[in-house]
């Protein structure tokens, strides 16, 4: 200890060590939780009755892959449909005509009002309304044209449509209107203006919960097993019900479901990060085209801000 | 204002504009005409309604009543009897094509390089061919001082160089004329005087240009009419130095008092 240096502190003046506060409690409580993971994962493992070689054997099964390669292509095969739905509908939504705003509207409030599932047999049952599609002589078998995994794609991809708009809106929004009015001013029409100019700005706001839509829909893709459209969930529920493997199969896709989310969210993570980076430049919180401007440098240099 | 006006070379011509905003009437009746060449600036304190005129000059907002014609052509109508109808969108797109316009706040494309924001609108909106607009985008920002910032980012740059950016954005359409909104009230004081001396040499090549302006000291200098305006009317116009230093009216006398 330095003389002349206040006994009440204590403290030496060279490079006192800090000691952090101690989170006992933190600790105790991973204790005990591992502790009952552990004994649940032993109830799982040592049940006799559930076939462990079966599951991991049926995992590279190939009929699973097949399920397995249409829910992936069914996942995708939406969200690209429901994107450019969903832009369409945006559009309409913010457009000055009164039609096709009420038009989105309704779309949009039908859509996202209804369950998905219900969606899903609605579609599969077509033909108990309407046995053919055409118009005069011309005329097809309606369960020719929607089979089990057209129906599946077209209520998928209907319905993601409807929360895809809501998501383009907010994006649209998001865009400085002075941007629409110095676009206006060269002489831009609106659609080369929100083409050229409000897309491209209102994607960077776009691309992140659309990754949540991405990994959301995933998993709905699972109902439709219920038309028995041939994905993962179809493949696993029909093994299963042959060979009396119903839970080894339930887990099966359940794995593969879980690898397919994790690939997908750690590619959303890495998304969002990219967008995240060099936020904080200059003073007090960045306004929104501040951020934008930030994303949208291609070296995201952190340079200090000349003007404020 | 003695001599009778030709058409031909009036450049602006507004006559009996009202605009309001809802039950708000933000212009009372204004006349207003700038000819070919000519610099005119728009003095007055904030809510006067300078900026809506010079935004009804592009029909970025549509008047309520009266006219407003750009070298001789109706803007935004099309007269026919006694009435006006309102021109579809592609049409007032094309009319905008002449008219260029800087704003308050730059508004340049975030995503797009000083050279892309410079070079876009005369290769999407007139198909002209992208190696004839390139060369004119750097001959346009090497005219504003910036053509080693060519490849930078709106983000990269400063206000004021953003600004000028913005100026060779809009003088790349080859307008007619130019409207500037507050062209430097947000820049830093420093940097206020590039953008002003890019103005001051257009004016000097024969821009016709329309400024609202808090600058009194370009006001003075490049102007050929002031024009000062308060609640919605014009209050007097006139040569910058009448107008300035012996104002006929108490309410412009009260506003320069105060900037002056």
């Amino acid at each position: 200890m330095t003389e002349g240096q206040p006994a009440a502190t204590g403290l030496a003046l060279t490079s006192p060590k800090v000691v952090p506060v101690r989170h006992w409690g933190q600790w105790v409580g991973a204790a005990v939780v591992i502790g009952l993971v552990v004994l649940l994962i032993r109830a799982i493992a040592s049940n006799e009755v559930i076939q462990w070689g079966i599951i991991g054997e049926r995992l590279t099964a190939s009929a699973i892959l097949d399920g397995l390669g249409i829910t992936i292509w069914l996942t995708i095969a939406s969200m690209l449909l429901g994107l450019v739905g969903g832009v369409v509908l945006a559009v309409m939504r913010l457009s000055t005509n009164g039609l096709l705003r009420t038009m989105s509207g309704a779309y949009i409030w039908l859509f996202r009002g209804t369950p998905v599932l219900v969606q899903i047999l609605l579609w599969f049952n077509l033909a108990l309304f309407f046995p053919t599609i055409g118009f005069g002589d011309f005329s097809l078998n309606t369960n020719d044209l929607i089979t089990p995994f057209g129906a599946a794609l077209l209520a998928l991809a209907l319905n993601e449509s409807a929360y895809m708009a809501e998501i383009v809106r907010a994006g649209i929004q998001s865009v400085d209107s002075g941007q629409v009015e110095a676009a206006e001013a060269l002489g831009m029409e609106k659609t080369l203006v929100m083409r050229r100019i409000v897309l491209p700005q209102a994607m960077r706001v776009i691309i992140p919960p659309t990754g949540n839509e991405l990994v959301t829909l995933l998993k709905t893709t699972s109902l439709v097993a219920v038309i028995g459209a041939g994905d993962l969930l179809t493949k696993a529920q029909a093994i299963g019900a042959v060979d009396f493997t119903r839970m080894e199969m339930l887990i099966v896709a359940s794995v593969w479901y879980i690898v397919l989310t994790s690939i997908f969210t750690y590619g959303q993570m890495l998304l969002e990060r990219r967008f995240q980076r060099g936020h904080n430049t200059g003073n007090g919180r960045p306004t929104l085209t501040s951020r934008l401007a930030a994303n949208l440098r291609p070296g995201r240099v952190t340079t200090p801000k000349v003007n404020r | 204002m003695t001599a009778p006006e030709t058409p031909a070379t009036l450049m602006v011509d507004v006559t009996g504009v009202h605009k309001s905003f809802g039950s708000l009437e933000v212009l009372k009746g204004v006349d207003l005409k700038v000819r070919s060449g000519e610099v005119t600036s728009l003095l007055g304190p904030s809510g006067s309604g300078k900026s809506t005129l010079l935004r009804c000059l592009n029909h970025l907002e549509r008047v309520t009543s009266g006219s407003v014609r750009i070298d001789g052509q109706l803007v935004g109508y099309r007269a026919q009897g006694d009435k006006l109808y309102e021109l579809r969108e592609s049409e007032v797109a094309q009319q905008r094509r002449d008219v260029g316009m800087v704003f308050q706040r730059f508004n340049l494309f975030p995503h797009m390089t000083a050279l892309q924001n410079v070079m876009e609108a005369p290769v999407r909106v007139r198909h002209e061919a992208k190696r004839t607009v390139s060369d004119r985008a750097i001959a346009l920002l090497d005219r504003v001082g910036l053509a080693d910032r060519a490849h930078h980012y709106p983000a990269q740059l400063s206000g004021g160089q953003q600004q000028r950016v913005a100026i060779a954005r809009a003088l790349a359409m080859q307008p007619k004329m130019m409207l500037f909104d507050e062209p430097t009230s947000a820049l830093d004081p420093e940097l206020v005087g590039d953008v002003l001396d890019v103005m001051r040499k257009l004016a000097d090549d024969g821009m016709t240009m329309v400024v609202v302006t808090h600058e009194i000291a370009f006001a003075r200098e490049v102007c050929d009419t002031l024009v000062f305006m308060d609640d919605g009317c014009i209050v007097e116009s006139g040569k910058p130095r009448d107008v300035l230093s012996n104002p006929q009216h108490a309410r412009t006398r009260a506003f320069l008092s105060k900037v002056l």
